[in-house]
This record gives structure tokens, sequence and C-alpha cells, in this order.
């Protein structure tokens, strides 16, 4: 049995708004198990990306806990924050992923550099990753001088190249067509399962969810569903294919 | 440690993979380096020009005509006054110094000079280069200043011929030049020395001087035993010999007609050109890190501290700010070897030193808003909140 990369206990975010509070998370909990890839779907407004974010220790909640590695974010002052995300998380963006001035193997091996464990192993494993991903031949490449969908390749491999505990993916479908949107998500489930990560991806695409371990569904703040069984998600999946 | 290795791996990275629109931030760079550092040699220059002499004189104090208000030109003293001044108890040395312009004509391009007058082996009269001083009396002798040398084709040995009115007359004397001296402008014009004798016959004169034959010192140079003593000697002088003001070099230079305006211009001139530079900069670096928002948003969501990027900010600002201080530096030096003696351009001088070290601050000065800006981007940028 998996242990426990991320737990969310009773999750709640309020904003002020001209003297109305609004609640954009209220009250969700859920687990996320190594080796597990969930995917966070909803509405615009659901409250996902406010999810995501708290989850990437980059807001504060208003209340409950979040749990990553067994590290309770609320306990953490900014230092131990950056310290954390630096560490234990790994990113991929919707869009700006990457630094546009480095090299598809220099954005990889950033991260490395950032945990100061940037020697050869690393170089190493960093090249074989995107070796993984199709990249051979762009590891020189600039941003720039690459596709939407290598770019989102290269985040992948930057994601997962320092074996954070949790990998967090926000939209990363939105800017691919729909063919390398699958081959984007196919390949990132496939290296969470086999890095033994748990990963959580934000997207409000359902077709990508046939890639995921367990859908969370959520709607004006609140976790109103969560698709567990294969079944159920390839429904869901084929209940909007069908639409 | 880390963090600092990771901000200059970010700002080189960054500088170097962008290399037009950061030449192109070091070209302006240079551009206001050059007109700076050419005010700061145009003000070494001028300076020069009107306070070589004085400033290198062999002395601590300087005697005027009492109420000449420090005025060289304005101040007329009896020369008994050399014998009384020597007499004062802390005075090493005092030596008369007669001052007018004149022409030396016999040049193919005729060259206005500094006439001094001055006393052999008295302060005044500058340490010898070449050749020897004059005799003295009336030998029709002359000791030229290095400007001099520089400015025309003449040697120790020459003769020149300069011309006087003489009331309302143009007079011609012949001078030989026996010795030469470091460079001594006065008044803007390089200078030739001569015995107050000699002097007195050759100078320009206004009608109502020709009958006289007495030379009236402008100033007399005061050369103390303790040089720690200057107050209290400029006190004494005072005290003990009627008709006098006394001041001491600076106070004498800062008097010298059109000096401290002209000073006054050349470094409001620097100044601003240094406030321009530095809006100029502040304003390349600010709109450089508006465009940058979202991949600095990712840079800290990644786990970048604020150190790593305001460091990798503020390294980026001086590497291009040294680079183009560089290229302005040698721009500067191989336009100066263009420009002929006539333009009053001095580089080895303090100023341009000073210009250099504000032209390295300008680039962090006027980034230091981008910086601050940089440092304040929320990582939810990255996210698309925030």
């Amino acid at each position: 049995m998996n242990a426990v990369a991320l737990e969310v206990r009773d999750l709640v975010k309020s904003f002020s708004l001209d003297g109305t509070v609004i609640n954009a998370v209220d009250g969700v909990s859920f687990q996320v198990k190594s080796g597990e890839f969930v995917a966070l779907v909803g509405p615009s407004g659901s409250g996902k990306t406010t999810m995501l974010s708290i989850l990437a220790a980059l807001l504060t909640p208003s209340a409950g806990q979040v749990l990553i590695d067994g590290q309770d974010l609320a306990q953490m002052n900014e230092k131990l924050r950056v310290k954390l995300r630096r560490e234990k998380i790994g990113f991929t963006f919707q869009s700006n992923n990457l630094i546009p001035y480095l090299t598809a193997r220099e954005n990889v091996e950033f991260m490395l550099r950032l945990n100061n464990k940037l020697d050869r192993s690393g170089r190493v494993r960093s090249d074989e990753l995107l070796a993984r991903l199709g990249l051979s031949d762009r590891l020189h490449n600039l941003p720039a001088q690459m596709s939407g969908g290598q770019q989102q390749r290269v985040a992948i491999a930057r994601a997962l190249i320092h074996n954070p505990a949790v990998v967090l993916a926000d939209e990363p479908t939105a800017s691919l067509d729909t063919e390398r949107a699958y081959q984007v998500v196919e390949t990132f489930a496939h290296l969470v399962h086999e890095n033994d990560r748990a990963g959580i991806m934000v997207t409000h695409d359902l077709r990508m969810c046939k890639f995921v371990d367990r859908v969370l569904q959520m709607q004006d703040g609140k976790l109103v569903r969560v698709y567990e069984s294969k079944q159920e998600i390839m429904e869901l999946v084929q209940g909007i294919m069908k639409h | 440690m880390n963090n600092f290795f990771l901000a200059t791996y970010l700002a080189v990275k960054e500088v170097i993979r962008n290399k037009g629109r950061f030449l192109l931030v070091a070209l302006v760079i240079a551009l206001i380096t050059l007109l700076v550092l050419f005010i700061a040699a145009l003000g070494e220059g001028l300076a020069n020009g009107n306070r070589q002499y004085v400033a290198n004189l062999d002395a601590q104090l300087i005697v005027f005509l009492e109420k000449s208000d420090y005025s060289i030109s304005s101040s007329r003293l009896e020369v008994n006054i050399v014998k009384s001044i020597r007499r004062v108890n802390g005075v090493a040395d005092a030596g008369p110094i007669y001052t007018s312009s004149t022409e030396i004509v016999s040049l193919t391009e005729p060259l206005k000079i500094s006439m001094l007058g001055v006393e052999a082996d008295k302060p005044g009269l500058p340490a010898l280069l070449e050749g020897r001083y004059f005799r003295g009396g009336e030998a029709r002798e002359a000791v030229m200043d290095m400007n001099v040398a520089l400015r025309s084709d003449l040697k120790v040995g020459d003769e020149i011929e300069i011309r006087s009115t003489q009331g309302t007359e143009d007079q011609f004397y012949k001078l030989k030049i026996v010795g030469l001296v470091e460079g001594q402008s006065y008044f803007f014009a390089p200078t030739i020395f001569l015995p107050p004798a000699v002097w007195e016959q050759v100078r320009p004169q206004s009608a109502s001087e020709l009958n006289s034959d007495t030379p009236y010192p402008n100033i007399i140079a005061v050369k103390l035993t303790d040089l720690t003593q200057v107050e209290l000697m400029k006190e004494r002088l005072i005290n003990e010999v009627s008709n006098i003001e006394v001041a001491d070099l600076e106070t004498t230079i800062n008097n010298i007609p059109g000096y401290s305006a002209q000073q006054g211009t050349v470094q409001t001139q620097g100044v601003f050109t240094l406030l321009i530079g530095i809006l100029v900069i502040g304003g390349f670096f600010q709109i450089q890190i508006l465009q940058k928002v979202p991949q600095i948003g990712v840079l800290k969501a990644i786990g970048s501290s604020n150190g790593v990027v305001g460091l990798s900010a503020v390294i980026q600002i001086i590497v291009v700010t040294a680079i183009g201080v560089g290229i302005g530096g040698g721009m500067t030096y191989l336009l100066s070897l263009g420009f002929p003696p006539t333009i009053p351009l001095v580089f080895n001088g303090t100023r341009s030193l000073i210009a250099v070290a504000l032209l390295l601050l300008i680039g962090p000065l006027g980034g230091m808003v981008s910086i601050i800006y940089a440092v304040r981007i929320e990582p939810l940028k990255a996210l698309r909140l925030g």
C-alpha cells in the first residue's frame, strides 16, 4: 500500500469582495497517494485553480490543513514554503512554463541547481528523462525553438527530475491540439506512476481524464463528486465525447 | 553561496541569450559614458587652463591689495611690500608676480600667451625641466612652459617675437627662450616667464602707464616655514603689513574670474547627464521586468527565493552597466586621440575616475525600482492568479 503523499483536510479559502465573503474553496478534504494520478475538474470559477495554488504552497488557506509528505503547510513560514516548493513539489503550468533563455536541458537541470544537486549523475538523469520524452534532439533548443507540446514535455521533465513528493499540473493541455494533449497527459501519467509520485492535474478538458486514476469534481468551491473506478471515469469521459 | 551562483547563472545566461537587446542598452550606457567622460575631461581641462599656474605654486599664501576681493587682475601692490612680507616671522620666502597677456607673432599662427613677470629663485617661478632660468636684470630672456612648446615648434634656444600695444601703437619685442618648465596655464593661455624689469618693458601698456618705469606686482606668493600654520600666518601678515589681504591657494583659484561659474556649469551638465542616464537605465530595466512578470512568477513558484530573483536582477544590471561603461571608456579614449591640444580635455584627472565610479552606479541606481518590483512579484502570477 502506497503512502499518502498529499492530504487535504476541511480546506477553506475565503475572499472578501465588496464586503461579501466568498468561499472559493469550501470544506474540501481528500488524499492522494504516491503513484496516484488525480484530475481536479470543474467549470470555471469552481475553485480548482485556487485549490491548486494552496496545494502548491502559493496561497494560504483560511481554514483547514494541507499536508505534503507529512509536513503541515500551516506551520511553515515563507522561507520554509519556498524550500518545500523547491524540494517536494514539481510544477507544470498552462503557459510561460519554461525559462525562455535556458535550453531544454538547462531548464530541466535548473531544478537540480535550485536544490544544489546538479552533479554528473543528475545531468545523465536529466538527459535520459528528456530522451524518454522524445526530446533527445532538442536538448540545446531554447523554448522559442520548440513546439507547445515539446515545451510541455520539457516542463514535465523539469517537474519530475528532482523526485518531488507531489507533481502539480495546471491545465497542461490548454495550449495544445487534441493529439498532442493526449500524448502529453499520457506521458505525464506514465511517469507519475513509474516514478511513484503523487500527481494532480487541474483541467477543464474531461477527455484527458482517461489517463488518471481518480477524478475530483469541484463546483462552487465544494468537492461534489469523486470518480474512483476506471468504469466511472470512462463513463465521464465518454459522456463528454458524445456531446 | 548557492543563491549567488544561481543568481549569476540566471543573469549571465539571460544576457548571453539576449545579446542584441542587452548590447543595445550597453550602447546607450556607452553613449552616456562618452558624454559624461567628455564633460568631466572638459571640466578638468578648463579648470587646469584657469588654475594650473596658481595651483602649482611653491607657496601657501597669496597676498593681494586690500579690497581687491582676491582678484588677481584687480590687485596692484607696491613693490616694497615684498620686502615687508619677507621680514614677517614665519615667512620662508616671497616672490612678486606680475601678470599680463600678449601674443607670439613669430610663429606661423600667432599664439596668445600669458606673460608673467617673476623673480628668479623666488616663489612664482616653477621648477625647470630644461635649459636655465633667465639671468635677471634687463636681459631679454624668457622661460616658456610646456603648453607653449606643445602648441608651437619652439625649443630652448629659439628666439620669439611678441606684439605689445604701447599706448595706441603696436611694438614688437624679441625674447630668447632659455628654459622650459612644466605646463603652467594661466587664464586659459600657455605662459612665458620674464624677469620683472623686462616684463615692465615689454608688457602692453595704456597711454597713461607709458611714463612709469616702476612695475607693480599683482600678487605676492608667500612660502611659509611651517606649512601647518597657514591660518595663523594669514592673520599675522594682515596684522603686520598694511594695505593687503591674504588668501590661501584654494580661495585664490576660486576667485579667478569665471572659474567658479565655469566649473559650476560643467558640473551641473555632468550631474544632469548622470540623472538622465539613471532615468534611461531605470526605464529600460523596468520595462524588461514588466515583460518578465510571468517568467519571474514561474521562477518563484518552482522554488527560487526572492534573494535569487533580486540578486539576479542586480548582477544583470551591473554586468550590462560595466560592459556599457567599458565600451564608452574605450570610445572616449579613441576619440580623445583625435583631438588637438588646443581643446582643453584632460582625462587623467580625478574627475574622470569619479565619473567612471558614478557611471558604474547609475545602473544599480536606475534599476533599483525594477529590482524592488521583481522581488515583489507574486509567484501566483505563474498560475494566472494574483
